[in-house]
């Protein structure tokens, strides 16, 4: 059975090369895409395979190749901009924000922009403080963007067609922690559904929200608290705008109850819209108040064991989840 | 085996000191019987039980506090008291209520209850501690949420709690739900254990019920008694909910009582003077009647709009000593006007002298309230929570009428609605005052 183990990588690198054999529009850029193979080698030989005008080398100028992107989409290419972590992601936040996400709006519907921003993510490499970040929170503001968070494989792979497919600009946030790790993927899968958050495993007595690298957490805490006879059903929100709040309605109405989980630190957060909508629509159908396990509320630190304790672990959620339930 | 809990005798009640046990372990009891008498804000209240069975243990010692939800006795099956539990084999039929000479200071009954003393545990609070899930669900199987114990995160009550609770009342309680009666009663009946001349009703000789034996010698507990103070300040809590919550607005008719006041002296010439019906029966029937016709304000308004099947009437009873109490007439749409006279005169002289059982304020889903005696001619009345509409009458005066472009002078009288305007809106209050008028037109088919 463990036969097709695929790493994250190369997940994410046969999901952009299946989108440039599927369409000529398409093409990538970023900082050291090409000749360097890309700084975490997700696009190595690329640049061999499909030539420099497909795989583009760009100056360290994100607003710069951001903007680039946005002016190809709008002239009818296809741009995969990778901006080579989320930590300089906001030297392009004015090209995000003030043009790719409200271009459609401000031009009356006559100009939309189908760009796809690619960007590594998250905390646990002991990259430090200014290095180390969960900010999906901050793009998931945005009105005018749709926001994706790869936290499986299935998505790493699946995700880019489908927001090459969007008129509209995608971001899809990447999870470097991930890079390495092997899964099997399912063989028949051929897509996912970017409108949707998926339940990663279904459960009866309480459900765990939660995207990027709080799904495997999510999923390895589930499988020991079965063990106690807890029947966890863990929802990858994936879609963090717009959000899924039909299967979020859905879960909790079945479970009761909500846990919320996520890397990012808690204020003004993922977790704060999910408890928030939760409340709005299913205030009635919870036997418990929502709860939430989030990152630090702190810049993350550098040495190893300081860094684990700033964002959620599994023994962190098994323990709240058992408190939470061991009175019910 | 069943547990006894600590009924809620009102929204505001968060726990109760038992005064009395009217039953010991292997006493046999039924439905309606009193097992205990419960000191709470309002006074002194009778606890009746709705099971049937035979009393295992007595957990609660006398003059202990007991907040809402707590166990006080365990009730056995025949089966379980015969399966060898250590009770007495009483066979006794039915529980003797503890005489006034049984009733034993504090230090002694302590000592003489059988169960251990239980901790002080649960937290006193505000407001009842329940997950929004468990709240919906007990309104929908119409359990008292401040029945029920909580086990969940800070002691909150949750769904599995309100579960258990009606999973622990389904079978035994089935006779006593079809009387509608197994929710303990909302507002407390204070019951006052040394009755002075000043409180005991001259109308009525009979001032106890049946059941409900006369001490025979007061007990000299001044602090057991429901004094006008406590009474004063549950009436202070009732009411200060009400205008902080609800939304009242108000509607007043003038009725021409002429017919009905003719009727009633025709019927009450051919009485003897036992059997005369007063006007207040014809309203409280009145209502009744169009309450039928206008089920939106047969209701309660907790967690949105709860009708309610049947009928109950509470009438306000002022007491000599201040306060108010609120009987209730059950089904009064179906009693004749004989019966509904029969139980004012039965209700008014108890309520009156604070012995009322915890059944006749369990479920009333109306308030009447009439202060022709006092005088005035127009109450606006405050609705009794939860309920959303309380139905005021003034005095019968004369006054100047015009009808058929003539002028004349009837006996009036001035009928007001106070209703609830998040349950219901004008045109319904409307329409419900003008099928009381109509009805007291016809009084003969009352």
């Amino acid at each position: 059975m463990a036969g097709n183990l695929i790493t994250y990588r190369e997940c994410i690198k046969q999901a952009i090369r299946e989108a440039l054999l599927a369409d000529e529009r398409v093409f990538m850029m970023g900082e050291d895409v090409g000749h360097y193979g890309g700084a975490f080698a997700v696009s190595k030989n690329l640049l061999q395979e499909f030539g420099p005008e497909r795989i583009m080398d760009t100056p360290l100028s994100e607003a710069g190749f951001v903007g680039a992107g946005i002016g190809a989409a709008l002239g009818g290419m296809r741009p995969i901009v990778e901006i080579m972590t989320v930590n300089f992601s906001l030297l392009a936040l004015d090209q995000i924000a003030n043009n790719a996400a409200t271009l459609l709006h401000m031009s009356g519907g006559q100009f939309n922009v189908p760009l796809v921003i690619r960007m590594s993510t998250g905390i646990g490499r002991q990259l430090a403080a200014q290095h180390s970040h969960s900010w999906e929170p901050l793009f998931a503001h945005l009105p005018g963007l749709r926001i994706l968070s790869a936290g499986t494989h299935e998505d790493a792979r699946h995700m880019l067609a489908p927001a090459l497919a969007d008129p509209d600009p995608v971001i899809i946030f990447e999870y470097t922690s991930l890079l390495n790790m092997e899964k099997e993927l399912p063989e028949d899968l051929t897509g996912v559904d970017i409108q949707k958050a998926k339940v990663r495993r279904e459960g009866k007595d309480i459900s765990i929200f939660t995207y990027g690298t709080g799904v495997y957490k999510s999923l390895t805490a589930a499988e020991e608290l079965a063990q106690a006879g807890i029947e966890v059903e863990v929802v990858d929100l994936r879609v963090l705008r717009p959000l899924d709040e039909e299967t979020i309605v859905a879960s909790v109405t079945k479970t009761n109850r909500a846990f919320v989980v996520e890397d990012a630190s808690k204020s003004v957060s993922v977790s704060s819209e999910v408890s928030a909508r939760i409340m709005e629509r299913c205030f009635y159908e919870l036997d418990a108040p929502v709860q939430r396990l989030c990152g630090a509320e702190v810049p993350i630190p550098y040495p190893k064991h300081l860094e684990d304790a700033s964002v959620p672990q599994p023994a962190q959620i098994v323990s709240a989840i058992k408190t939470l339930l061991q009175h019910a | 085996m069943l547990e006894y809990k600590m009924p809620s005798l009102g929204a505001d009640m968060e726990s109760g000191f038992l005064r009395e046990w009217h039953v010991k372990p292997g006493d046999r009891i039924r439905k309606g019987d009193i097992i205990a008498e419960v000191e709470t804000q309002k006074g002194i209240i009778e606890i009746e039980v709705f099971e049937e069975g035979i009393i295992g243990e007595l957990l609660v010692n006398l003059d202990e506090q007991v907040p809402v939800g707590r166990s006080m006795a365990t009730i056995l099956t025949e089966e379980e008291a015969a399966s060898g539990k250590a009770i007495p084999a009483a066979g006794v039929k039915a529980p003797i209520p503890e005489t006034a000479a049984q009733a034993v200071p504090a230090e002694e009954g302590a000592q003489r209850a059988e169960g251990p003393a239980i901790p002080e545990h649960a937290p006193e609070s505000h407001h009842i501690r329940a997950s929004p899930l468990a709240k919906r669900v007990a309104a929908e199987k119409g359990i008292d949420i401040a029945t029920v114990h909580g086990t969940g995160p800070e002691g909150a009550i949750t769904r599995d709690d309100v579960e258990h609770a009606i999973a622990a009342q389904a079978a035994p309680a089935k006779a006593a739900r079809e009387a509608k009666e197994e929710a303990p009663a909302k507002p407390a009946i204070p019951k006052e254990k040394t009755p002075t001349p000043a409180t005991i009703p001259d109308t009525k000789a009979e001032v106890a019920s049946p059941s409900i034996p006369e001490p025979a010698a007061p007990i000299p507990t001044a602090k057991a008694s429901a004094s006008a103070d406590t009474i004063r300040m549950a009436v202070a809590a009732a009411m200060g909910k009400s205008n902080r919550e609800i939304p009242h607005y108000y509607l007043e008719t003038k009725i021409d009582m002429s017919k009905a006041l003719a009727w009633l002296s025709e019927t009450n010439k051919q009485r003897p003077v036992k059997e005369r019906l007063l006007p207040a029966a014809l309203l409280i029937k009145a209502v009744a009647k169009a309450l039928n016709d206008i089920p939106e304000l047969n209701a309660t308004w907790e967690n949105g709009l709860q009708r309610k099947e049947l009928i109950n009437v509470g009438y306000v009873v002022a007491l000599r000593t201040g306060g108010i109490m609120v009987p209730t007439i059950h089904e009064t749409d179906t009693k004749t006007l004989d019966e509904i006279m029969q139980a004012l005169n039965d209700l008014i002289p108890r309520a009156r002298a604070l012995r009322l059982r915890s059944s006749e304020l369990a479920d009333s889903t109306i308030t009447v309230t009439s202060l022709g005696e006092a005088g005035v001619e127009v109450v606006y009345g405050v609705i009794y929570p939860p309920q959303v509409a309380l139905v005021g009458f003034g005095g019968i005066t004369e006054q100047p009428w015009s009808e058929n472009g003539m002028l004349t002078v009837r006996p009036i009288l001035t009928a007001t609605l106070a209703a609830d305007h998040r349950a219901s809106d004008g045109s319904t209050g409307s329409k419900f005052l003008t099928a009381i008028k109509n009805y007291l037109q016809q009084p003969d088919k009352l």
